[in-house]
């Protein structure tokens, strides 16, 4: 007997050690396998849609999509802000999957990395696309994926509060119509406007569209057209016209805050379409208006199907077959409509609007809106983000004027990405 | 445990049956587990992080692993930076606040609830509730009661007329904001761990100190105190090395803003490494090491003073 215990106890030790190096080394990843040797077999695709489980339309529709192919789909659904580095950690040791769909502004920064193949290589058919949406997953005139859908912003409105106030909603279709309508709302004891302005990409992606409505660029952000937009925001606040919680919102909370019935105004997105039906008012939605008049470039939003770069090339025959299938003409509708997303294609956005009158507007504002990382941006555009939330965090919480806070924010942004 | 025991026994007798060289292999097999666990969990991560932070790492290097040496590059950065001075001094603020109100009131605490009086082990469930809470329950909540137009807190000045404050989006308010937060989840520890240091002091002295006519102020500064020293020492380390990397409060409330007015070191090295779409691992790894730095010289710190102490 001690003589078994003695050795059971060196065998746990030995596992002990061969776990430890496998922790060290990473190296014992169980799916080592599926990126090497057998181009048939499995091939895996990665998404940001954690909700969807295997009995899911859009689960279903990736298995529908291998056996046409011929092959076997293993499909994992990630946290979309955990995906990026699952990505690049796949990426490091020669393990990524063979199709990745990932939020648009993250493209460019996996394209950087050498992570992605160009559209050309697995030979993506990008023709239909419209290409203010493909231009987020371009860089150097090279596209790295094709987006399976977008969303945008634009203004949902309470028509309770806002017939109240006496307001029109179709007389708002510029800043000074806008602001003029929250004075009224604010004169009738209701509340303005509310959107999220925190201190992450999330507040960025809601200053855009008046940042871009105003005619500024990023590349120059204390332009007196960005001061503009910025005094906009600061005014609304000053005035009571936007809640100062702003500061603090997400797009979650901006939402319960319109959802409540006191807001006249909501900058959200597509996707609580869902939820507006929810809210038991009445609403409405206008494009966000430009500083001048007519629809602003809202920042699009939305995943892009891509094909990461594998050692054994042979795969991308297969992967072509997917991503052609993911991105044809029904299965994205199907996919839009699950997402409450807008199709990509002129010819599926005509469908989406002939289906359901309401995407009208959105199907505009997706016409409009404008990627984060187009322009040629590309991973330069993050280092201007952070600058630039900093910035109207600053003017919105009254630590530095609009044309100080954008000027330091210029000074870093022009630094970072020298 | 008798197996264990009479394993132990086993070894005992070795020495005569077995070569030394065996012996050694035996000792060895035995250490194993605990320095493997040593060198996996915390060497081999410490490494990492202070090679990641001598290093410039792209997204792009990050991926083939070619990182180029930069020696204290990323350090250079990080110092010049302008959140540098900022974070520095609300890190040293929040840590020195927090800890101070926290022991203070924990000791106050502990000392009311030495004397037995009836409800008095209820009352001190009660006060341990903060301590149960997940963080991000208790800092979700707070981030609801501070809030500037729907929170409870603004709601309760408003009756008895005072404006309302702004809480979490004023730069002037949001560093105090997490740091009143930060406090109330820290006194339940400060309080326990009192609390037994109390218990452990003799009651003779007590009555000793209360026959030669001191009143119970002196025998507070006098006989307590000084006793709950070496306690109040550990507690006041522990407090610290678990406030100065205090990260998900201030995340979540405040998410270091507005403008940074509430960013200290941890929630900078999180932004840097994580908070952006364009991850800096570099930067934000150095940052990372200064937080540990900070923690050692306050580790070696109680050390020494510990060691004086017992000479």
């Amino acid at each position: 007997m001690p003589s078994f215990r003695n050795s059971r106890r060196r065998l746990r030790a030995a596992v002990a050690v061969a776990l430890a190096t496998c922790l060290v080394t990473t190296g014992c990843s169980s799916e080592s396998g599926s990126g090497g040797a057998t181009p048939t077999g499995d091939y895996t695709i990665w998404d940001p849609y954690p909700q969807f489980d295997d009995s899911s339309a859009w689960v279903r529709l990736l298995t529908t999509c291998g056996t046409d192919a011929g092959v076997t789909v293993e499909r994992t659904g990630y946290d979309t802000t955990d995906l990026t580095n699952k990505a690049l950690l796949a990426a490091q040791q020669d393990n990524s999957p063979d199709v990745l769909i990932v939020d648009n502004p993250v493209v460019s920064t996996l394209a950087d990395a050498g992570v992605l193949t160009t559209t050309d290589e697995v030979k993506v058919d990008v023709a239909a696309v419209s290409p203010n949406l493909l231009a987020a997953g371009r860089i150097g005139g090279k596209s790295y994926g094709i987006p399976i859908g977008a969303n945008t912003l634009a203004l949902y409105y309470n028509k309770k509060v806002l017939d109240a106030a006496g307001v029109d909603p179709a007389t708002v279709t510029d800043w000074t119509s806008l602001t003029a309508a929250l004075t009224k709302v604010k004169t009738a004891g209701k509340k303005g406007i509310t959107f999220s302005a925190i201190g992450t990409e999330e507040g960025s992606f809601q200053f855009l569209p008046w940042f871009w409505g105003a005619g500024a660029n990023l590349t120059q952000l204390d332009s007196a057209q960005g001061v503009a937009a910025l005094t906009l925001w600061t005014d609304w606040l000053k005035n009571g016209y936007a809640p100062n919680s702003v500061l603090n919102n997400t797009q979650t909370t901006s939402w319960q805050e319109f959802a409540a019935g006191d807001f006249a105004f909501a900058e959200n997105g597509t996707w609580q379409l869902a939820n507006a039906k929810k809210t038991g008012f009445e609403y409405g939605i206008i494009p966000i208006p430009s500083q001048a008049g007519g629809t602003a470039p809202a920042p699009t939003g939305g995943e892009f199907v891509t094909a990461p770069v594998q050692s054994d090339t042979a795969r991308y025959a297969v992967t072509e077959k997917l991503v052609a299938c993911l991105t044809s003409a029904d299965n994205a509708l199907a996919t839009d409509t699950t997402l409450s997303y807008i199709a990509a294609t002129d010819a599926v956005q005509r469908t989406q609007v002939a289906d359901d009158d309401e995407l009208t507007v959105w199907v505009e504002a997706v016409k409009a809106a404008k990627g984060r990382t187009s322009d040629d941006l590309g991973t330069k555009y993050p280092k201007i983000s952070q600058p630039l939330w900093t910035a109207f965090q600053a003017a919105l919480s009254g630590s530095a004027s609009p044309a100080d806070a954008l000027k330091t924010a210029q000074t870093t942004a022009a630094a970072a990405t020298k | 445990m008798t197996s264990h025991a009479s394993t132990l026994a086993r070894t005992r007798e070795k020495p005569r049956v077995r070569p030394a060289g065996h012996d050694r292999l035996a000792a060895w097999a035995f250490l194993a587990p605990v320095v493997v666990y040593l060198v996996a969990f915390y060497a081999y991560p410490l490494y990492r992080n202070l090679d990641l932070s001598l290093r410039h790492y792209t997204v792009r290097s990050f991926v083939r692993g070619d990182a180029p040496f930069s020696g204290l590059d990323n350090y250079r950065t990080v110092f010049a930076d302008p959140t540098f001075g900022p974070a520095l001094l609300h890190t040293l603020v929040f840590t020195v606040a927090s800890i101070a109100v926290q022991f203070a009131a924990g000791l106050a605490l502990a000392v009311f609830f030495a004397q037995h009086f009836r409800l008095s082990s209820t009352l001190r469930a009660l006060f341990l509730v903060p301590w149960l809470l997940p963080l991000i329950v208790s800092a979700s909540t707070w981030s609801w009661m501070l809030n500037s137009d729907s929170g409870v807190v603004n709601h309760a000045l408003s009756l008895v007329n005072v404006d309302a404050v702004n809480w979490l989006t004023s730069p002037d308010w949001a560093l105090a904001s997490v740091v009143i937060a930060n406090i109330w989840i820290g006194i339940p520890f400060n309080l326990v761990v009192l609390h037994s240091g109390l218990q452990a002091i003799p009651a003779e002295v007590h009555e000793a100190a209360a026959i030669d006519g001191a009143n119970g102020w002196q025998r507070f500064w006098r006989v307590t105190f000084p006793l709950l020293r070496p306690v109040s020492a550990i507690t006041l380390l522990l407090g610290l090395v678990y406030t100065l990397k205090v990260f998900d409060i201030i995340w979540i409330m405040t998410k270091g803003g507005p403008a940074d007015a509430s960013t200290t070191f941890a929630t900078w090295s999180y932004r840097l490494s994580f908070g952006n779409l364009l991850p800096e691992f570099g930067p934000g790894a150095a940052v990372g090491n200064l937080l540990i730095v900070m923690a050692l010289v306050f580790g070696l710190l109680y050390i020494r003073i510990q060691r004086r102490q017992s000479l």
